[in-house]
């Protein structure tokens, strides 16, 4: 693997363009014509009802979904031209949590650590078990976690190569009161860092407070919402019930 | 190059430390082995007590391709459980690095597997291993890369649906027959009463062949076949 | 594809009068010293299978094209050959036991060409199980499908023609009389230009299907 000294972070890009992006599958149209950027320092949300393309969007991003028409540009560049060095800058923490459950906690931070070119290795890994307070259970195996621990240990696996997109689908989910605050911590720290921050979510109360920017998504079509002007509940509802041309 | 190899190896060995702590791939695989032995050496034993002449060797390589496809879907349905298979596509090793990755591990396993059978099927059926043992092993070893090239390349596509129990035994042993025969002949002439080891030289070519052209085709079709 | 128009009906036109003229070649075709007349069998049998080994190298190049640079043609033309194949691969699956039966008294020989036709008919019938049942993104995977079964042709003709040198063959086809050659040629040049018609045709009306689709996108925006 390259090695990923202090200069990768040069190499990475600031801003995210999603231009005319559209997916189907079929007959079937997951996203339609999405078009929006996001840079450095951001955190942006995407709301919607399931099954409008919120998944397909952040999978797209993400490099894994090719989209049919349209073009996605990572600091000005498609991702086609970038290869496979454009997964170093990004991280993901999706529905299933990409966690080897027969593997400790910190064999499963040291494997993708290596994936990721992680310099050194072992201290990061001890500081993502500590941020994700699993650091007595670092070398128990993962399928016997609660579902918050392995979304801890999730996010710390995702943010381990210190990516400059990070996407995450749904991640509050199933997340109780003093996770749902660390996690909202973390995100904060993440924006202040640099790093453009990409979320699916459902929850809106702490949403509003976390989100820079809103997209809305229904049946695949994207738009955003304006700041301010009432709760973030409210506004969503009023977007959704608005016919978008 | 280089990193791809390392990548590749890895994700062998995470590969493998799983597959120590958890066993559940190489015990269900060598008892779906055994079993197949046994069922066919019911019908390939006359009553007398005598295997049909050139029965081991068929025997041997229905058992190898039966468990080999279980080990194969097995594998991949492990994957599929986090996800993993798609945590490993994000990251950013080439493409072909997961294939040779998932090839090498399922190889050990299969490997694994494969002393055992080869020594039960030799016992049970008085058939000498030590006539010929690296023309066995050639044998044995490329015919084994042969049908995990393949199906590691099938086995990871299909992985995403659900009609993949189904799908892969009907793509994989279409593909997999000449693999097939060129082990059971190139065994059966080792096996034979006179054995033949030119002619099984020239098996182990064609097998040897089949593995190069396959492993290529798969390291260059895994990408793109990967990617939705 | 505009060159389409004239070609379909220009090669049916041909492949019609071809096998509307090939019995009567056939029949003036010398009979085989041994088989008689069901060996006539063969101008339909060998042509058919020369047709569907054929149709699995264009539909393996397709979907080699079709991986590289996804043009959707390229793909419907991989599945319009894997189609084909099926067809013609059910047609030398069926006149080949009915050749053997009256020829040797056996219903099925070990031979090359049939087992190879037999490997390459399960695969493609996969192919197409897979497209049917495999859901969104299938035309990618069944790519690799079609892929490998083109480049597994040689190895298995390698195989079987290595395992039965030992038994001989009936090959046929290099030590036929000049008598016996004309039809044959005859009716393989009819099968060629009704496999392009058909293909023509299948991939005319699969570019059709992924019109009618996009039309269907392109309303909802």
């Amino acid at each position: 693997m390259t090695t990923a000294g202090p200069g990768t972070t040069a190499a990475a890009f600031d801003d995210v363009d999603l231009h005319d992006v559209s997916r189907h599958y079929g007959r079937r149209r997951a996203l339609a014509r999405v078009t929006f950027s996001c840079g450095r320092g951001q955190i942006l949300g995407l709301l919607g009802p399931n099954g409008s393309g919120k998944s397909t969007l952040l999978g797209v991003l993400s490099t894994l979904v090719r989209p049919s028409l349209g073009e996605v540009r990572y600091g000005g560049r498609p991702s086609s031209e970038w290869g496979d060095a454009l997964r170093r800058h990004i991280g993901v923490l999706g529905h299933d949590l990409f966690l080897y459950g027969d593997l400790t906690a910190y064999e499963n931070l040291e494997f993708f650590g290596r994936l990721y070119a992680v310099p050194d290795l072992d201290r990061r890994v001890r500081d993502a078990l500590e941020a994700a307070r699993l650091t007595d259970r670092a070398s128990d195996p993962v399928n016997g976690f609660s579902r918050g621990m392995r979304q801890r240990l999730a996010l710390e696996r995702a943010l381990l190569h210190q990516p400059r997109l990070v996407l995450l689908d749904e991640p509050f989910t199933g997340l109780d009161d003093e996770s749902a605050q660390l996690l909202t911590d973390r995100l904060k720290t993440l924006r202040a860092s640099g790093v453009i921050v990409v979320l699916a979510t459902h929850d809106f109360d702490t949403a509003d407070s976390l989100l820079d920017r809103v997209v809305c998504l229904r049946e695949g079509r994207a738009r955003e919402i304006e700041r301010g002007g009432g709760p973030l509940r409210e506004r969503y509802r009023q977007a959704l019930k608005e016919s978008w041309t | 190059m280089i990193d791809v190899l390392r990548a590749a190896w890895l994700i062998a060995r995470k590969d493998i430390v799983v597959e120590i702590r958890n066993r559940e791939l190489a015990y269900t695989t060598l008892f779906f082995a055994v079993a197949c032995i046994l069922v066919f050496a019911v019908a390939f034993v006359d009553d007398m007590g005598h295997a049909i002449p050139g029965a081991a060797a068929g025997i041997l390589w229905v058992a190898i391709a039966f468990s080999g496809t279980l080990a194969l879907g097995r594998t991949f349905e492990r994957e599929r459980q986090s996800e993993t298979l798609r945590a490993l596509l994000l990251s950013p090793i080439e493409r072909p690095a997961v294939y040779l990755g998932k090839l090498a591990a399922l190889l050990m396993l299969m490997f694994a597997v494969e002393a055992v059978v080869v020594t039960l099927v030799a016992t049970m059926f008085q058939a000498s291993l030590g006539r010929a043992p690296w023309m066995l092993l050639g044998l044995v070893v490329a015919g084994t890369v042969g049908f995990a090239a393949v199906g590691t390349l099938f086995a990871a596509m299909l992985a995403r649906l659900r009609s993949r129990d189904v799908l892969l035994p009907m793509l994989l042993y279409p593909v997999t027959i000449p693999v097939v025969i060129a082990g059971v002949k190139g065994t059966q002439a080792i096996f034979a009463a006179e054995p033949n080891l030119d002619l099984a030289g020239m098996w182990l070519a064609m097998l040897i062949s089949f593995d190069a052209v396959f492993i290529t085709l798969s390291l260059w079709t895994f990408g793109p076949v990967m990617s939705e | 594809m505009r060159t389409a128009r004239w070609l379909v009906p220009a090669s049916l036109a041909v492949a019609l009068l071809m096998f509307f003229r090939a019995p009567y070649l056939i029949n003036a075709a010398p009979e085989e010293s041994t088989m008689g007349a069901v060996q006539k069998i063969f101008y339909f049998h060998v042509p058919s299978a020369i047709v569907a080994m054929l149709s699995a190298i264009v539909s393996g190049i397709a979907s080699a094209m079709y991986l590289r640079g996804r043009r959707p043609m390229a793909d419907h033309v991989a599945l319009a050959a894997a189609e084909l194949v099926v067809l013609f691969g059910a047609v030398v699956l069926a006149t080949g036991p009915l050749w053997a039966r009256k020829a040797w008294g056996l219903w099925w020989v070990w031979e090359a060409r049939l087992v190879i036709t037999l490997i390459m008919w399960m695969l493609f019938v996969a192919y197409l199980l897979l497209r049917r049942f495999g859901g969104p993104g299938s035309d990618v995977l069944s790519s690799a499908v079609s892929l490998v079964g083109a480049v597994l042709v040689p190895f298995v003709y390698w195989s079987v023609n290595m395992w039965r040198t030992m038994h001989p063959t009936t090959s046929v086809v290099p030590s036929l009389q000049p008598e016996m050659m004309k039809p044959f040629l005859w009716s393989l040049a009819a099968f060629l230009a009704f496999y392009l018609a058909l293909l023509l045709t299948r991939v005319r009306l699969e570019k059709s299907r992924a019109a009618l689709e996009q039309a269907f996108l392109a309303l909802e925006d």
